[in-house]
């Protein structure tokens, strides 16, 4: 699915944190380090996001929410947490 | 409303809005006094923009959580987006909210000016209307990209007054009055008013509606703006659907000219 470009680029930080049952993910552009074993809707209620406010691209692809639960976060997984905001 | 003109209604995409009036969302000084405004401006139609989630701040909240969709039809933009591709990326996440497959298309060429690029515009529309969106486009107040938007799909077709934030009014009358008579979709004058006038001239010019954001959230007081900017809108479309008289550069009294006593002589 993913290309290995869109890993991050410090592949012995991610060894390391996958070894300690932990991944590396980057989280509207900001690198994180979660548990590993989580799903997107898991990753959510982690973050105390309720899942019918937001809206999740996973990769450049957006995820429907009812596919929230079977989507497992993996190591080096690009996402994009939005939702509406004030505008013209 | 008007005894000799009653109105149509104001259909965009085959849906019936009741005000012909859509306001933003930005720039408020709390979420409070813009949801005031909004009741206070009468719009039905509110626009919102897609931005990441403050991850650090969870105290800042989303827009859903002030804004009913059941009261308000929300209608997510692509504002802040400079390439076809990235304003495709803004619509898809802003549908897959759920609310509806409608989208403020709204693609900027210029940092300075915010105008929008309309090559770029008019290639993201095609795309999205053949992704199933309602696209309404903000445009520039050029027949020609007006013409190429209605052919290409987009439910509505929104030229500017100004630039957006500007203030300034209605820069080119004529062209908003050509782009108007020339389309068959509704016209709306998206960005440039500055104060009830402007809404009020605006509407003179026959368009189908107004879209505005700055001039009721940067008033001293939103509320009172939003309530003159209602009256603003209505009092241009009544004058319009009235027929104004023709102006001419020459004086014509208005009280009869016989029956008067004989003048004195100088």
């Amino acid at each position: 699915m993913r290309a290995s470009g869109d890993r991050g680029a410090d592949g012995a930080g991610d060894a390391a944190s996958a070894a300690a049952g932990r991944l590396s993910i980057v989280l509207n552009g900001e690198r994180r380090v979660v548990g590993a074993g989580l799903s997107v809707a898991g990753l959510l209620r982690h973050l105390s996001l309720e899942p019918g406010m937001v809206v999740v691209e996973r990769n450049r692809e957006i995820l429907a929410r009812d596919a929230l639960a079977a989507v497992p976060v993996e190591e080096g997984d690009r996402f994009e947490l939005v939702h509406f905001v004030g505008g013209g | 409303m008007t005894n000799g003109h009653p109105d149509q209604p104001f259909v965009i995409g085959g849906r019936t809005f009741a005000s012909r009036l859509i306001v933003g969302t930005g720039k408020y000084r709390t979420n409070r006094e813009m949801v005031g405004a909004i009741r206070a401006s009468g719009a039905e139609m509110v626009t919102v923009a897609v931005r990441r989630v403050d991850l650090d701040r969870s105290s800042a909240e989303g827009i859903l959580h002030h804004l009913d969709p059941a009261e308000f039809f929300l209608l997510p933009n692509t504002a802040g987006c400079y390439t076809a591709n990235d304003a495709l990326r803004y619509a898809r996440l802003g549908r897959a909210a759920g609310l509806n497959e409608w989208v403020k298309l709204e693609v900027i060429g210029d940092e300075r000016t915010l105008l929008p690029d309309t090559a770029a515009t008019l290639e993201a529309a095609a795309e999205l209307v053949a992704d199933g969106f309602k696209v309404m486009a903000y445009t520039n107040d050029d027949l020609i990209t007006a013409l190429r938007l209605e052919d290409a799909g987009c439910v509505s077709v929104m030229p500017l007054a100004s630039p957006i934030g500007s203030g300034l009014g209605v820069v080119n009358p004529y062209y908003i009055r050509e782009i108007k008579r020339r389309l068959t979709v509704p016209v709306i004058v998206d960005a440039g008013v500055g104060t009830a006038s402007d809404a009020c001239v605006t509407m003179e010019q026959g368009v189908d509606g107004i879209l505005m954001n700055t001039a009721i959230a940067a008033a001293s007081d939103p509320l009172g703006m939003a309530r003159a900017m209602k009256l603003g809108v209505r009092a241009g479309r009544e004058a319009f659907l009235a027929g104004r008289m023709p102006a001419r550069e020459i004086a014509v009294p208005s009280s009869p000219a016989a029956g008067m006593l004989e003048r004195e002589t100088t």
